[in-house]
């Protein structure tokens, strides 16, 4: 294992998450309860998801700039890595939702459905499926590259209205949004509480390496695929 | 002066809620897992998930030394 630093910082950083995010106090809220620990591990996936997302476009507009094939393999591992870790926080808010939203605030189906961040977040994750769709339909490698580096770009800059943009706009039951009433004292980052903050800002540092160290182990597989391939 | 004792009563009412939940604000804390830190369990949840994340660190971790392995073979 070469470079290994900072892979021994993301262990060392998720234990920390683990640890404190379950043993250290947290503010008590109502309806919130002890769910709100879900802050170190939801909203994480989310933050990851979006530095990965933005590593990747930078690597794609890397490719355009300079037509070099290795950066067109470094996106799309690193938007597969984000594609995956949204989709769990896709799923870890599921959960959340069913606990916090329908059960103790007792949110009908329809409002769950209205709801603008899950739309968006949906709208979001669905346009990077669509990048690994178009990749896999071209036969081409050049074109294939040049194209999907393009639709990258426009991915990421998709993902600022459906994500954060739109939710605020409109109301919404998620944290974090105007016309949040429903009793829910919004976790966004002006209450967030400062003992939640210890926490917090190493579990996303740690999270995003634990991403980071997995796509560069993609990135080395397609390495090791492509050399073989032109032997 | 119907209209009158209406709104008499819709404030009253009011007023009577308000004061219902002010009172039920007060009496009781938001509810927190306390007895699950008090006789320990919580150590158990720890333990159980910081053994999974060793375990999926200990699976990336051979992964990434494989990679390395192979990698020394093709150059």
């Amino acid at each position: 294992m070469h470079k290994s630093w900072w892979k021994i910082a993301a262990v060392v950083l998720l234990v920390y998450t683990i640890a404190g995010g379950f043993l250290m106090n947290v503010p008590r809220r109502f309806i919130l309860n002890e769910s709100i620990r879900n802050l170190y591990f939801h909203v994480c996936m989310w933050l990851a998801m979006m530095i990965l997302f933005g590593v990747s476009v930078a690597y794609s507009i890397k490719y355009l700039r300079t037509q070099q094939y290795k950066h067109d393999i470094y996106a799309a591992a690193f938007a597969g890595t984000g594609l995956f870790m949204g989709l769990l926080g896709y799923a870890t808010g599921t959960i959340w939702a069913n606990y916090t939203w329908v059960t103790d605030q007792g949110q009908s189906l329809g409002t769950i459905l209205k709801e603008p961040k899950l739309l968006g977040a949906g709208i979001a994750i669905l346009i990077y499926c669509a990048y690994f769709v178009l990749r896999g339909s071209f036969t081409d490698i050049d074109k294939r590259a040049r194209v999907t580096a393009v639709y990258n770009i426009f991915a990421f800059v998709m993902l600022f209205p459906s994500i954060w943009i739109i939710p605020r706009l409109v109301g919404s039951l998620h944290p974090g949004s105007p016309g949040n009433d429903s009793g829910n004292p919004a976790l966004n980052f002006n209450d967030l509480d400062s003992q939640m903050r210890i926490v917090f800002y190493p579990a996303i540092i740690g999270w995003t390496l634990l991403g980071v160290w997995i796509t560069t182990l993609k990135i080395r597989i397609q390495f090791l695929k492509d050399k073989a391939m032109l032997q | 002066m119907k209209k009158f004792i209406n709104r008499w009563v819709v404030l009253m009412m009011s007023l009577f809620a308000f004061v219902l939940n002010a009172a039920a604000q007060t009496n009781d804390q938001p509810e927190m897992a306390d007895a699950m830190r008090s006789n320990g369990k919580i150590y158990v949840v720890v333990a159980v998930c910081l053994l999974i994340l060793f375990g999926l660190i200990a699976y990336v971790i051979r992964i990434d030394r494989k990679l390395s392995k192979l990698e020394q073979q093709k150059d």
